[in-house]
């Protein structure tokens, strides 16, 4: 361990356990959430760990409460996070829409399990990725993430925090039952302050402060409460001096920037991982726990003496509309395995524009893929 | 790129899952190989039946759960019962024989050691899956002795070292009445 109470080294932990030390090292001092498997070992982690470096675990009354802990954590100058399953998410909607119209940075973790309602609390599920994107109410755009190992969950819990903060938006981390519970090696990095990303602060001395006036890049300073700026900040539409303008051209003006300060950005926010989709004909498309049994499926297609190729991806939203796309122009087919009914699936269609072909390989949750299952969705394509 | 899966399984309490973690770490960190745990999950770790499985592999593993596991090591009836019995030629058995009767050999390789009650004799009860550890070590090349040492000491509580040291050694040192030539 470092002075500053960061781990370093190689460790034998699960999904859960890193995802909770990603969040440490991302510099994460608060977290308020309520106790759910399969994400409970993050909470049960984070109550140990935040007392050694300086923070403060509370275990709420509920996930809406939880929401909006963190929110105001947030405001309160603190990294914040909470964590949560299918049912929780659920009740953190409202909520996490609030983070987006008061632009809070915070991370919300979501170990997917099978649903609707209490499903299969135990057992695995990816069904909630669209509600990630659309569950909240109003228009908006958000980031989530889609980890496939538990060295995944530390690292792209740390990118969350710096994509927060950047962005100032809530960000999900869409992990599931498997990388949550699963143990593999993590190796976690002495994170130093040069990577991480804390908010801007705004920069003035006297005369009126605009909590909501950006800059070119459409994400303003955040003023942190009780630090000499007065301001005042509400789920209303609001102008910027942050009081509520309630009309319908300062509903255009604020909803245009939360959604263009994702947009424009997309480069940057979005990540992905390919493999062999040079001379792919066919391209199996996945994310999360999915990702890891299409990619040795498409390994069983190459030794087959099938084109195929596979596109992870790892930021879900945005999604990777431009590298679909382009893909679509040169591959015939993407098959599309998802533990769930059918969901990133109408995606890869809409970015497809009909160049190419979109085929789901849908599970109902609560186990994974067999890489048979998807090897077999190839061959059909192929033949 | 050899496989190697392990299958623990027997009921909560046993320290199954502790296995599990301590030879994972062991081929991961210790040994430079991949390793992946996954295990049984719910109220069944309170009290009944428990496994935890692990895969060893020199790359990244993709898919994450066993297909086919080439050592068993089983420590209840009921889990003989679903696993053990049925097992292949291929496959090494190994069982706490306190724990596990049968009437007709199984078709796997056996070698049996009735961990709990040496377990008992040592006059702690709780140290059988590390007399358990100690004679997987001794018949099976998946993980060194090595390796598997050093995370035994990574897992336990302080000041035991040297009784879960004893208890391995003597697992490690166990010869099994059930060894026959392959």
């Amino acid at each position: 361990m470092t002075d500053n109470g960061h781990l370093s080294g190689e460790f034998f932990i699960n999904g859960d356990v890193a995802c909770a030390e990603g969040a440490i090292s991302a510099g994460c001092r608060f977290f308020a959430g309520y106790p759910i498997t399969p994400a409970t070992e993050i909470a049960e982690r984070m109550s140990r760990r935040l007392p050694v470096v300086g923070g403060t675990y509370i275990q709420m009354e509920d996930e809406i409460a939880s929401m909006n802990a963190i929110l105001g954590a947030s405001w309160a100058g603190v990294k914040s996070m909470t964590s949560t399953s299918g049912p929780g998410f659920s009740l953190m909607m409202e909520n996490i829409g609030l983070g987006v119209m008061l632009e809070t940075p915070c991370v919300v973790v979501d170990i997917q399990r099978a649903g609707p309602s209490t499903g299969l609390p135990t057992l695995v599920g990816q069904q909630d990725v669209m509600q990630a994107r659309w569950g909240s109410h109003g228009s908006y755009e958000i980031i989530a993430l889609s980890p496939d190992s538990p060295q995944h969950m530390f690292d792209l819990t740390v990118k969350a925090f710096n994509l927060s903060e950047k962005y100032r938006v809530p960000v999900l981390i869409m992990s599931d039952e498997v990388v949550g519970h699963m143990s593999e090696k993590v190796v976690i990095p002495e994170i130093s302050a040069a990577d991480l990303i804390y908010r801007k602060m705004p920069q003035i001395g006297s005369g009126p402060y605009h909590p909501y006036k950006a800059d070119e890049s459409l994400v303003p300073p955040m003023a942190i409460a009780g630090q000499g700026y007065r301001f005042h900040v509400t789920g209303l539409t609001h102008d910027e001096s942050g009081y509520p303008a309630m009309t319908a051209a300062a509903q255009d003006r604020l909803i245009t920037r939360l959604v263009d300060k994702i947009k424009t950005h997309a480069d940057d926010i979005i990540l992905y991982d390919e493999y062999m989709t040079d001379d792919a004909e066919i391209v199996v498309c996945a994310y999360g726990i999915t990702s890891r049994i299409a990619r040795y499926a498409v390994k069983l297609a190459r030794q087959q003496g099938i084109k195929a190729g596979f596109l992870q991806l790892i930021t879900l939203w945005p999604f990777a509309e431009r590298r679909v796309r382009e893909l679509a122009s040169r591959v015939k087919t993407f098959i599309v395995p998802e533990i769930n009914r059918g969901q990133i699936v109408y995606e890869v269609e809409r970015c497809s524009c009909g160049k190419a072909r979109s085929l789901s390989v849908p599970h109902s949750g609560g186990d994974v893929h067999k890489p048979e299952t998807i090897l077999a969705a190839i061959k059909e394509c192929h033949a | 790129m050899k496989k190697a899966e392990i299958r623990l399984a027997g009921f909560g309490g046993q320290g199954i899952v502790l296995l599990g973690n301590i030879i994972g770490k062991a081929a991961s960190i210790y040994n430079n190989s991949y390793a992946a745990l996954t295990q049984s999950y719910g109220p069944e770790s309170r009290g009944g039946s428990c496994r935890a499985e692990v895969i060893i592999s020199d790359s990244p593993v993709e898919y994450p759960y066993i297909t086919d596991p080439e050592v068993l090591v089983i420590l209840s009836q009921e889990a003989y019962n679903e696993f053990g019995a049925g097992a292949k030629g291929h496959v090494l058995l190994i069982v706490d024989s306190e724990l596990v009767k049968m009437d007709t050999p199984p078709a796997a390789r056996m070698l049996s050691i009735p961990a709990s009650r040496l377990a008992k004799e040592m006059g702690k009860p709780v140290v059988a899956n590390i007399i358990m550890l100690g004679f997987l070590a001794a018949n099976s090349d998946v993980v060194s002795r090595e390796a598997l040492e050093r995370a035994v000491k990574d897992f336990i509580p302080a000041g035991t070292e040297s009784f879960n040291m004893k208890a391995f050694e003597l697992g490690f040192n166990y010869s099994s009445p059930d060894e026959r030539p392959a």
